[in-house]
């Protein structure tokens, strides 16, 4: 493992328009560890990913993506230097089938044989169902999609916005099954979760944002035990 | 027989089932809580009721009579009321002209030659906006948003009313607020069907409780029934009392961008009822 | 046999170019979100280019096509996107749809500009005039070669957006463009590349036609507008289906040569494509409205009471002055402004309060000048039958096209003028073939308004009472259930408003207004002919409305003023020309940062420089007005987590 982290943020503010979401936000992610962002809505993880991701400018502060500082960035630069974020919702484009999504995923510069190859291999599912319109599909099958280009295009870091948003509990398990095993092969995650237990199963070290800060860090278990007197405040 | 009597509801889109088979009911007087997972179909149910999304198959009967074929305006006018998940506040009217524009539509012609109606400050207070009533509806924070949708859902005086998730964007004070506001308007005999995440408000307020899962009515009950069913333990909390060891958040929910076909819905052709 | 080939193949011809155009139209609309009037411009200014390269500059034939197709046209597409175009796919329609007219009104004067009418110019076919026989009907290479483009286009285009990645990601962008950046898509590009090839196709459409049209500035620029008909069957998503419709529009065109030559028909095929157009958009099927966060528009501020009576007492007194100090000529302009900021008033009711497109309001005031003009009587009652006769036109439009939002609706409006001009203004039904018709000035308690300075006089009076009128319904409850109604229509029916009637009623009201412009304008002139109730200038005026600031009434007087003085004033200074297409061009270019208007920038101007004077407050500041917000006050963005 390199010493310099995968990402580092240093003091990050965003706002929308006068309301300020993010008010220094300093977070890092060791290369090849699964970090669990958790925190209630509207505590700015979303936000936080948005301006990680470049679909969103920080007003301050720095973000540093494998040691290079990288405010400024276009969201598809950054994608094509090996930065894959799964938004909030279905990652996918719903009126395209499960195939032109995955050729879509080219742009990130896996050939595309590759990664029909590697997502079918993954989720036989898909394969199935390869001419069917993604938007069609049940939302476990979708947020599959989602992950499968997520992998298949070979990322240094993973950012995963509630993955388990409108999903049964057992669909999720399977998901964040899978994330484990994307990140044994070494890939670094950030991922963000308002139920929490499904990623503290999976994270190597977690967060706890509130109003726009980062209020704590740690060990998952450590986190874990903390967790409803930061959000209750004290009384345990 | 109920207010409200949905039954047999079926919505297909495409290849999905947002809701199936669902059937739920309110009465005059008490508080009904609709809760489950996002996606579970409970925005595109209200959808139905409120003649926004014609159902694939079932039946819609409101006070005694058939309206599933009715149109948004006539179901309006025969008392119902409704807030949005995603924000439809008039944003470039004040917060009173807000109430006061709904208010208008209700009464209509009935307008001219009528005194001073006083009912649109009296919502604005009641419902604890007053302060924010000159301001433009774009301009107020997403909680006080919502309140104002209900005040004017209260505008046209419905007999039913449908809150679509009221008390995200509350903090615990408001929130407190809008617990009593909901028991006293039950009080005065209106009908309440209310689609919340807030799980302590739900259970504190709510006479009975419907559970949706993938548009399937799972349970329905009492709260303490629904607290102790392990089946929407699972489905809702997303893990069973063998390992209660993480609460699920609860706090402040913003709207989801997942609610299936959430941020669309179909404007009827046709009114074929008049 | 012959004559059915003769017919079909024409019909083919036609329906070519217009699956040509349309195409392009489709594509930059489903990636872009913009819908672009101006497109029949581009494919006229680009036949001009053509002329100029071919014909003028002598330059081989292949070369100025690969030109124009390959360099010209994809630039002027990719300026047009970068400039005019940029974010307008957010916009509100009647934001968007009015930046394209203005470039259509741009691109035609523009046209005007480098190529003046006053030189006869012609462009031969390729090919010569080679041509095979089919039995003993002959067809051209040239309209051969269109007629094969057409399919090969239209191949290509589905091989393009189906089997290519750039294709793929160009679909993509239209469901989410911030998840194709994620992808590593460049959703940017995208947009910029259907703007160039949107273009290049118009370009084509154009030069495969010029030889048959003739260079015109408008025939040719229509004949595009005709296309749009073949856009909407395709439902402005499905090129497959785009393509079957405007080969069905242009065969029915072919074929409607069987038709009997009655006097009556004569305008029927020019005008098949606007009534195919009218028909699909009455089929469309139901339209998805997206429910979403609350957005408030910001409008010009409503005046006090206090306030319009001062401002309209001295709009009447100064009209009034002028008057008796102008030449009769001059009275008679000042007077036909003021009929025109009649129209416009109609506009700020339906566009301005309601939210609507409506670019029919000429067709409107062409109905209520037809009517005093039939009648041609001293009764003042004749103007209340032409406002009567307009409201319920105005209704019966309304009325099919009730269900239709934003873009369609304004389509089914344009259709309807297009119907007007071609099937009743310009035929023998009305105005008899674009003959003058006269009218008479109204005799009232015996007073014969005998010179035009009287009646001027009387159309401001008129004017200011209309605007007076409207502002009083703003400020009560109509105007606020149309504002509510313009922000959240799933609302307002959720809170008990049959918005069709409403809806109705709005569009009737704004009829009866512009017809009362058209009768006073008829009356004034003593006269009308159908030319000056074209639906391209309906375009204009609905340019203009909006580019002086369609939620205000100043605004729509100003822009009823501008419509009448901006082509005196381009005449009279053909050297100044440039001002018109300034004004226009960098109107509607400021649009997209004020959808107010021209004249909410004066208004502000006037609030800021009173800010600086606190003398002039004191006096100007009166207690009931209400505080102003600033239009720089950011709208809280409502659901970002």
């Amino acid at each position: 493992m390199s010493d310099v982290p995968i990402l580092e943020l240093i003091g990050v503010r965003a706002a929308y328009g006068r309301i300020e979401v993010l008010r220094g936000v300093d977070l890092t992610v060791p290369r090849g560890a699964v970090v669990a962002l958790l925190g209630a809505n509207g505590a700015g993880k979303t936000t936080l990913l948005r301006v990680i991701s470049g679909l969103m400018p920080a007003s301050d502060g720095d973000i540093h993506l494998g040691g290079v500082h990288i405010s400024g960035a276009s969201p598809e630069e950054l994608t094509r230097a090996g930065l894959c974020m799964v938004p909030e919702g279905r990652g996918v484009f719903p009126n395209l089938t499960v195939e032109e999504n995955l050729w879509l995923a080219s742009y990130s510069g896996v050939p595309v044989e590759k990664i029909l190859a590697e997502a079918y291999a993954r989720f036989p599912r898909l394969k199935e169902r390869r001419r069917q319109l993604a938007g069609s599909m049940s939302g476990g099958e979708q947020q599959m999609l989602s992950l499968a280009r997520a992998l298949a295009s070979n990322p240094a870091l993973l950012l995963l916005d509630e993955l388990s948003m409108g999903l049964a509990p057992l669909i999720v398990e399977g998901l964040y099954d899978t994330v484990a095993e994307i990140a044994e092969s070494g890939v670094s995650i950030l991922v963000v979760e308002q139920f929490a237990s499904s990623a503290l199963r999976v994270a190597d070290y977690a967060a706890v944002m509130q109003g726009g800060r980062v209020v704590a860090s740690g060990e998952p278990a450590e986190i874990k035990h903390r967790l409803s007197e930061l959000y209750f405040g004290g009384a345990a | 027989m109920a207010l409200l009597e949905a039954s047999g509801i079926t919505v297909r889109f495409g290849g999905i089932t947002a809701v199936d088979d669902a059937s739920i009911s309110a009465e005059a007087g008490t508080i009904t809580g609709l809760i489950g997972p996002n996606g579970a179909g409970k925005t595109t149910l209200f959808n139905v009721i409120t003649g926004l999304q014609p159902p694939t198959r079932g039946k819609v009967r409101f006070r005694g009579s058939d309206i599933t074929k009715g149109s948004p305006n006539s179901r309006a006018r025969a008392g119902m009321g409704r807030t949005f998940q995603r924000l439809e506040a008039f944003g470039s009217l004040s917060v009173r002209e807000n109430v006061l524009v709904a208010r208008e539509i209700h009464l209509g012609v009935k307008l001219i030659g009528r005194k001073q109606d006083t009912m649109v400050d009296e919502l604005l207070e009641r419902v604890g906006v007053a302060r924010y009533a000159q301001q433009r509806a774009d301009s107020v924070p997403t909680g006080t948003a919502r309140l104002v949708e209900m005040a004017r859902a209260l505008a046209i005086e419905p007999k039913l009313l449908l809150l679509d998730e009221p008390s995200s964007g509350l903090d615990e004070a408001e929130t407190e607020h809008f617990g009593q506001l909901l028991r006293a308007l039950a009080l005065d005999g209106t009908a309440i069907l209310m689609v919340e995440h807030d799980m302590d408000l739900v259970m504190g307020v709510c006479d009975v409780i419907h559970v949706l899962e993938f548009g399937k009515v799972i349970a329905s009950g009492t709260p303490a029934e629904i607290r102790a069913d392990r089946k929407v333990q699972a489905a809702y909390l997303g893990f069973s009392d063998e390992e209660p060891v993480v609460p699920p958040i609860p706090a402040a929910h913003l709207p989801s961008e997942s609610e299936i076909n959430a941020t669309t819905i179909e404007l009827p052709a046709v009114e074929s009822a008049s | 046999m012959n004559e059915f080939l003769a017919y079909t193949f024409v019909g083919l011809l036609y329906g070519s170019a217009y699956s040509i155009a349309a195409s392009g139209l489709v594509l930059t609309y489903t990636t872009t979100r913009v819908f672009n009037l101006g497109q029949g411009a581009i494919s006229m200014v680009m036949a001009y280019t053509y002329w100029q390269l071919r014909v003028a500059d002598h330059l081989p034939t292949w070369l100025a096509i690969a030109l124009i197709l390959l360099i010209i046209a994809p630039l002027l597409g990719v300026l047009i996107g970068r400039v005019a175009a940029r974010n307008l796919g957010d916009a509100p329609v009647s934001v968007s749809l009015v930046v394209t007219i203005g470039l259509f009104v741009l691109l035609i004067g523009i046209a005007q500009q480098i190529w003046p009418a006053d030189v006869g110019r012609s462009v031969p076919q390729f090919f010569g005039s080679d041509a095979f026989t089919i039995g003993t009907f002959r067809l051209s290479y040239h309209n051969a070669l269109t007629i094969v483009l057409a399919a090969v286009i239209a191949a290509g285009l589905y091989v393009l957006l189906n089997r290519t990645r750039t294709g793929t990601s160009m679909r993509a962008a239209v469901d989410n463009r911030e998840l194709l950046s994620l992808f590593g898509g460049a959703p940017g590009r995208v947009s910029t590349l259907s703007w160039a090839l949107g273009s290049s196709l118009s370009a084509l459409a154009g030069i495969l036609l010029v030889s048959q049209v003739g260079l015109d500035y408008y025939q040719l620029t229509f004949l595009v507008i005709d296309a749009f008909a073949a856009a909407v069957i395709g439902r402005l998503q499905s090129l497959p289906m785009t393509f079957v419709g405007a080969i069905v529009v242009g065969l029915g065109q072919g074929y409607a040569g069987y038709l009997p030559q009655w006097q009556v028909l004569s305008g029927f095929r020019d005008a098949l494509p606007t009534i195919v157009l009218f028909i699909a958009l009455i089929f469309l099927p139901p339209v998805r409205l997206r429910v979403g966060q609350i957005k408030g528009i910001r409008s010009a501020p409503v005046p006090t009471r206090f306030r319009t009576a001062q401002v309209g007492i001295a709009a009447v007194v100064l009209v009034a002055l002028l008057a008796g100090q102008f030449s009769p000529t001059h009275q008679l302009e000042l007077g036909q402004g003021l009929g025109y900021g009649l129209v416009m008033l109609s506009l700020v009711l339906v566009s301005g309060y309601g939210g609507f497109v409506s670019m029919a309001s000429l067709a409107f005031m062409g109905i209520g000048a037809a009517v005093v003009c039939k009648f041609a009587t001293h009764d003042p009652l004749i103007i209340v039958l032409a406002v009567v006769v307009c409201a319920a036109a105005g209704a019966l439009v309304a009325l099919p096209v009730l269900r239709l939002t934003g873009l369609y609706l304004a389509l089914a409006t344009f259709a309807f003028a297009e119907l007007m001009d071609k099937l009743v203004f310009q035929t023998n039904a009305l105005f008899g073939y674009g003959s003058v018709l006269n009218a008479k000035r109204p005799h009232v308690f015996g007073y014969k308004f005998e010179s035009y300075g009287p009646f001027v006089t009387l159309m401001a009076v008129i004017l200011v009472l209309v605007a007076a009128g409207l502002l009083a319904l703003r400020r009560g409850a109509v105007g606020r259930i149309l504002i509510a109604m313009r922000d959240s229509q799933i609302a307002t029916s959720t809170l008990g408003l049959n918005q069709r009637w409403f809806r109705v009623g709005l569009f009737s009201l704004a009829a009866a207004i512009a017809g009362l412009g058209g009768a006073l304008f008829a009356e004034l002139a003593g006269n009308a002919s159908a030319t000056e109730f074209q639906s391209l200038y309906g375009l204009e005026v609905l340019l203009l409305a909006v580019i002086f600031g369609v939620t205000s009434m100043t605004g729509a007087v100003l822009a009823g003023m501008a419509y009448m003085y901006l082509p005196i004033f381009t005449s009279q200074h053909p050297s100044l020309g440039g001002v018109t297409f300034l004004v226009i061009g960098g109107g509607a270019v400021l649009l997209g940062r004020d959808p107010n208007g021209l004249t909410n920038y004066m208004f502000s101007g006037v609030r800021w420089l009173l800010g600086r004077l606190p003398v002039l407050e004191r006096i100007t500041h009166r207690p009931e007005r209400v505080v102003l917000r600033q239009e720089s006050e950011q709208v809280v963005s409502h659901g970002a987590a």
